[in-house]
């Protein structure tokens, strides 16, 4: 990894260069998504970036669906999508659909997955998991402040070489640590850090399995963002995905995903208000 | 061209070629890897002292004392908003009311003509401050509370404790989170159902959704258990005695939560109940603005918003039912005079069924409907301005009794969903069939038990 290029001094003022748009997000450049674990913080640091009211709980399951708002960072605009948290992306509740499907086919710039500092191996796993479905990865540590109090100390460096994308250490209640992710976010997107995702190899027939299969999928869904992931989940005889490929469900999700106003947020308005 | 077909008949050979346990494998894989990285970047105290999270979580989610202070919480918190709502209803009342007549007298004085004035103050204007004056405050109180419940981490702590009820009721131990959601509202209540994995189980959830009462239906819970129940005791004891009555209704309607989902996991939608995992967060400083901001504006205003916009048409329905003659009355009093019948049947009367009819928009203006069926239609000779003035022409001039304040929380409690939540119900279900039966279950369920009550309570020679 190379060393990000908009470096920010500790003094810097919070908020000094994010301009938070709420929903006005008619013109964006990048698309940036909220993903991680239930109860990790997802939704207060949307609401932090994006200076929205989207409701949080203290309790797994509060956001069911995706809400979506916006923020300036440096002059570049971004649709900040919050997700449902998720504890895999195997998974067949409707909110975890959600958030696995935006992941897979909404194609974001740059995904944020958002992990509770005082549970980091449990949240690893779908670190992982989403680190084998896209490059550009930010992991931000929440809740350090409370690692701290309970003495847990979370080395976010040894966690980004060991994975291959950058760690962040934040407090999204308080605000700290959130310009630094947002300059890593950046950066990500630019290309200013390269990244090297840590993928599970798997034995050489599993690999070579994959490699076999992952140029089918992109022949018959050109522009399929996460053929291989799929072809993995082919391979594990994924019910879901197989029927999404036999149906053509998978060119549909494609279309669906791309157009803003999807069927989900047409139920905002409600849904605003759990 | 590829086909789909081919795509996957290929990963079907290939897997074929794979050793059996490769799936396994990829998972474990995965989990140790996720350790081996959190072994490295995580540095856990060595003596982690048995925190006070713990302690506490060991008071609260213990089998008695868990339940014990699960039926304290409600209760404290009922009855915050029970002896809260009086003290800010009353005063709302005055004020309202009282502008009211001052505005009213002020169109006669003008002479504007007696249809617009009757329209405007009598129909559409004591409708909305009706409204306002009944769910406002018990809302202020009510939605905040539980807010604050919900910051602080204590919802998932009451789904682990009623997690073997469920069981039982063949439904999903997340079904008492949804529930929960419920008491705020049933539509919001519905959608969260959408943390539940099993279809079956979901289905259950959302059609007993509706037996908890929504802040819509605990203004009337409250008022009728003010004015009736609780009549008669003074001071303090009243408004504990009217807290308890509503916490017996709260509870009444959890039990036909278990009741229904255990019929309809034995029927209908047969199957067990399903395991699942469920995190109990660490307990959380409450942000007070949030909170403040989450209940007062986003709660509180959309849900009073949503009633003063089906109240004022209602009110204007009314107006008009009341002033258009039919035979030798107005139409309403013939409406409410052939719904008599079947009213009296289940311990009510025919202009509270009617209001029923009037609100199914939305539940909230059931008794503020009703208030204004009995004034508007001459059958009250004024406009109650306070809760003992409800009472006494309620009990004086349309014979209420007891067991018509009983049997109407009951029917609140019991009766259909509204229609912002059967929409909601069927938009999440894409189905009418389920739609309809959300309807079905719950009106019948009403129309069962208050004719039972009725019926023993007419037995036994009681009222």
């Amino acid at each position: 990894m190379t060393r990000p290029t908009t470096d920010l001094c500790a003094t810097c003022p919070a908020h000094a260069r994010l301009e938070q748009m709420g929903i006005k997000m008619d013109r964006y450049d990048r698309v940036v998504a909220l993903a991680g674990n239930p109860n990790t913080g997802k939704s207060t640091l949307f609401n932090a970036l994006t200076g929205l009211k989207q409701h949080t709980g203290n309790w797994p399951g509060k956001t069911v669906t995706r809400a979506e708002g916006g923020y300036q960072f440096n002059g570049v605009k971004y649709k900040l999508v919050d997700l449902p948290g998720a504890y895999s992306l195997l998974s067949t509740s409707q909110d975890e659909e959600v958030a696995r499907d935006f992941l897979l086919f909404g194609q974001p710039d740059c995904t944020i997955v958002v992990t509770d500092a005082t549970a980091l191996e449990r949240n690893l796993n779908l670190v992982l998991q989403v680190l084998e479905i896209t490059d550009k990865v930010v992991v931000a540590v929440n809740l350090i402040d409370e690692a701290r109090r309970k003495g847990i100390d979370v080395d976010t460096r040894t966690l980004s070489r060991d994975l291959g994308v950058p760690a962040v250490p934040i407090v999204a209640r308080s605000g700290e640590g959130i310009i630094t992710l947002l300059a890593t976010v950046a950066d990500v997107i630019e290309g200013r850090i390269a990244t090297h995702p840590r993928r599970v190899e798997g034995t050489p027939a599993f690999q070579q399995a994959i490699q076999e299969l992952t140029p089918l999928i992109e022949q018959l869904a050109p522009g399929i963002p996460n053929a291989r992931w799929l072809a993995i989940r082919l391979l594990e005889g994924d019910a879901r995905v197989q029927r999404a490929i036999r149906s053509g469900e998978l060119a549909d999700i494609l279309a669906r995903q791309r157009t803003t106003a999807d069927r989900l947020s047409g139920t905002m308005a409600v849904m605003g208000r759990q | 061209m590829t086909t789909p077909d081919e795509v996957l008949a290929r990963a079907e050979a290939l897997r074929n070629r794979l050793p059996s346990s490769f799936r396994d494998e990829i998972v474990q894989s995965l989990y140790a890897e996720a350790e081996q990285i959190a072994r490295r970047a995580v540095k856990t105290p060595e003596n982690r002292q048995y925190d006070l999270d713990q302690r506490i979580d060991r008071l609260v989610t213990a089998p008695v004392s868990g339940l014990l202070i699960m039926l304290l919480l409600l209760t404290v918190v009922i009855w915050l908003t029970v002896s809260g709502a009086n003290v800010i209803s009353d005063l709302l009342f005055t004020l309202l009311f009282g502008f009211g007549d001052w505005a009213r007298a002020l169109f006669v004085a003008w002479g504007v003509p007696w249809w617009i004035t009757g329209f405007v103050w009598d129909g559409v204007y004591r409708s909305l401050a009706w409204v306002v004056s009944v769910m406002l405050p018990p809302m202020a109180i009510f939605f905040p509370a539980f807010t604050l419940l919900e910051d602080l981490g204590y919802l998932p702590r009451v789904a682990f404790n009623l997690d073997w009820l469920f069981k039982k009721a063949g439904a999903h131990g997340k079904q008492s989170l949804t529930m929960m959601m419920g008491f705020g509202c049933n539509a919001a209540g519905v959608i969260a159902t959408r943390v539940i994995d099993s279809p079956r189980e979901r289905l259950v959830a959302i059609l007993t959704n509706n037996f908890v009462p929504c802040n819509g239906r605990f203004p009337t819970l409250i008022m009728l258990a003010t004015v009736f129940v609780a009549a008669g005791f003074g001071g303090a004891a009243a408004s504990l005695i009217a807290a308890s009555a509503v916490v017996a209704v709260v509870l009444i309607g959890v039990a036909f939560t278990f009741l229904m989902s255990w019929v309809l996991s034995k029927t209908v939608l047969r199957g067990e109940a399903s395991a699942f995992t469920l995190e109990l967060p660490p307990y959380r400083r409450p942000n007070v603005l949030r909170i403040l901001y989450t209940s007062l504006i986003d709660r509180t205003i959309f849900v009073l918003w949503r009633a003063m916009l089906t109240a004022a048409p209602a009110g204007a329905v009314i107006w008009l039912l009341a002033n258009i003659s039919f035979g030798d009355g107005s139409l309403a009093i013939a409406i409410a005079r052939w719904l008599d019948g079947f009213g009296r049947l289940l311990g009510l009367d025919g202009a509270i069924l009617l209001a029923y009819i009037i609100a199914i928009p939305a539940n909230e203006i059931v008794v503020p409907t009703m208030m204004m069926i009995y004034t508007n239609a001459g059958m009250m000779v004024e406009a109650p301005g306070s809760d003992s003035a409800i009472r006494s022409l309620l009990v004086d001039q349309q014979g209420w009794t007891l067991l018509t304040a009983i049997n109407l929380m009951l029917f609140s409690l019991l009766h259909n969903p509204c229609g912002t939540t059967i929409i909601t119900i069927f938009k999440e279900t894409r189905s009418y069939k389920w739609a309809a039966m959300s309807v079905v279950i719950t009106l019948g369920t009403a129309f069962i038990v208050t004719f039972l009550t009725a019926t023993l309570a007419r037995l036994a020679g009681w009222p």
